[in-house]
């Protein structure tokens, strides 16, 4: 199905970035400090290789593509083959 | 503004939840048949059913709201074959209640080969019922369920494969697939089905993400829906996603079209279902 590239209610880009980025923002620093509560946690070592984690790291990378689908790539990260 | 709320689970929430979708808009509910937390027995289910077509229309009644539901057995329960067997054999005496829409939510949970055969049961139980009910020589509508996480991809393309293998059976435009993501809306609306964005936490769509796929691919088929339950879910994230729409600047033709009319449609298309699409004229102001 074809992707349709314009936001219909005319929102700007800018207007975009205003309206979400502290909601992202917040989002972002959850995730440090989960990541950060893993490694302060005992037996930190053994979950390091979990698929979970690759899983999360494997996400970021997604996040710094510069076209779109973003959301559907990591969906599809995530799902059984 | 008016809602139908597709997808609700009123058997688990307070009469205080019912009050409340009233003075939020909401005229009418459509409640799928659902896994109770735990495995019923087929008599169990008998009383479910009786719930679902008897005591729920009243309980809505007293506040405007109209009543519908779906019969089926739920993915969860359908690993004991015996069991659905006998449950299957009454459901079609119930699809000819007053109040019935069709058989569902139907689909899979794990993937598993039972919960595929009980997921065709049950389509090839709404085939039969294009005669005894009030379907006019069509089959009776679905309603599926797509299962959650890491699971959905996959259950999604078993149960769009199931449907195919059922050919010129099968109207596309009589079946609606529920829980769609990013990953899986353009299998099911490219199909021709009509489908189901969950607002729920955690485990499916946000309003932010559901608004961005109305977007993307278009408000023609697609519903929204809270599946408000016994877990951690709100009804009211269907007017939640309504007002995201409505601050990126999305007119009100449009809304009452996603949260109203679409429902209206693919519902009304059995004549138990009494309410019509609502056309509103432009306002000039502040639309
Ligand atoms: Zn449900």
């Amino acid at each position: 199905m074809e992707m349709k590239p314009q936001l219909p209610g005319g929102l700007t880009a800018s207007q975009v970035l205003d309206t979400y980025f502290l909601e992202a923002r917040a989002r972002l620093i959850e995730l440090a400090a989960m990541l950060d509560r893993i490694d302060r946690a005992a037996e930190a070592a053994a979950v390091r290789t979990d698929s979970r984690l690759k899983f999360i790291q494997d996400s970021l990378k997604i996040l710094q593509r510069s076209e779109p689908g973003r959301a559907r790539a990591i969906q599809e990260l995530y799902s059984l083959k | 503004m008016f809602f139908i709320d597709p997808h609700i689970h009123m058997v688990s929430r307070t009469t205080a939840d019912y009050e409340m979708l009233a003075l939020s808009g909401v005229v009418a509910v459509s409640e799928p048949a659902f896994w109770a937390g735990f495995d019923r027995s087929p008599a169990g289910f008998m009383d479910y059913f009786r719930q679902l077509t008897e005591c729920e229309p009243r309980r809505a009644a007293q506040f405007g709201i109209e009543h519908y539901c779906w019969i089926c057995l739920n993915p969860k329960e359908a690993e004991d074959l015996g069991k659905a067997r006998e449950v299957l054999a009454e459901i079609p005496s119930f699809l000819a209640c007053p109040n019935v829409l069709g058989v569902g939510e139907i689909g899979l949970n794990k993937n598993t080969p039972n919960e595929a055969k009980v997921f065709q049961q049950h389509v090839q139980l709404a085939i039969e019922a294009t005669h005894g009910t009030r379907n006019g020589g069509k089959h009776a509508l679905i309603l599926i369920h797509t299962p959650h996480l890491e699971d959905k991809l996959k259950g999604t393309r078993m149960i769009l494969d199931m449907l195919r293998d059922f050919g010129s059976a099968i109207d596309p435009a009589r079946v609606l697939i529920d829980h769609v993501e990013e990953h899986t809306i353009s299998l099911v609306k490219d199909a021709g089905y009509w489908a189901g964005m969950t607002i729920y936490p955690i485990s499916k769509a946000t309003p932010a993400r559901a608004v961005d796929m109305i977007e993307l691919y278009g408000a023609e088929r697609l519903c929204v829906n809270a599946a408000a339950d016994w877990g951690v879910s709100d009804p009211l994230n269907t007017h939640r996603t309504m007002l995201e729409a409505q601050r990126r600047g999305h007119k009100l033709p449009e809304l009452l079209k996603v949260f109203h009319n679409n429902p209206a449609e693919f519902f009304g298309q059995n004549p138990n279902f009494k309410i019509k699409p609502i056309d509103v004229l432009q306002r000039t102001h502040q639309q």
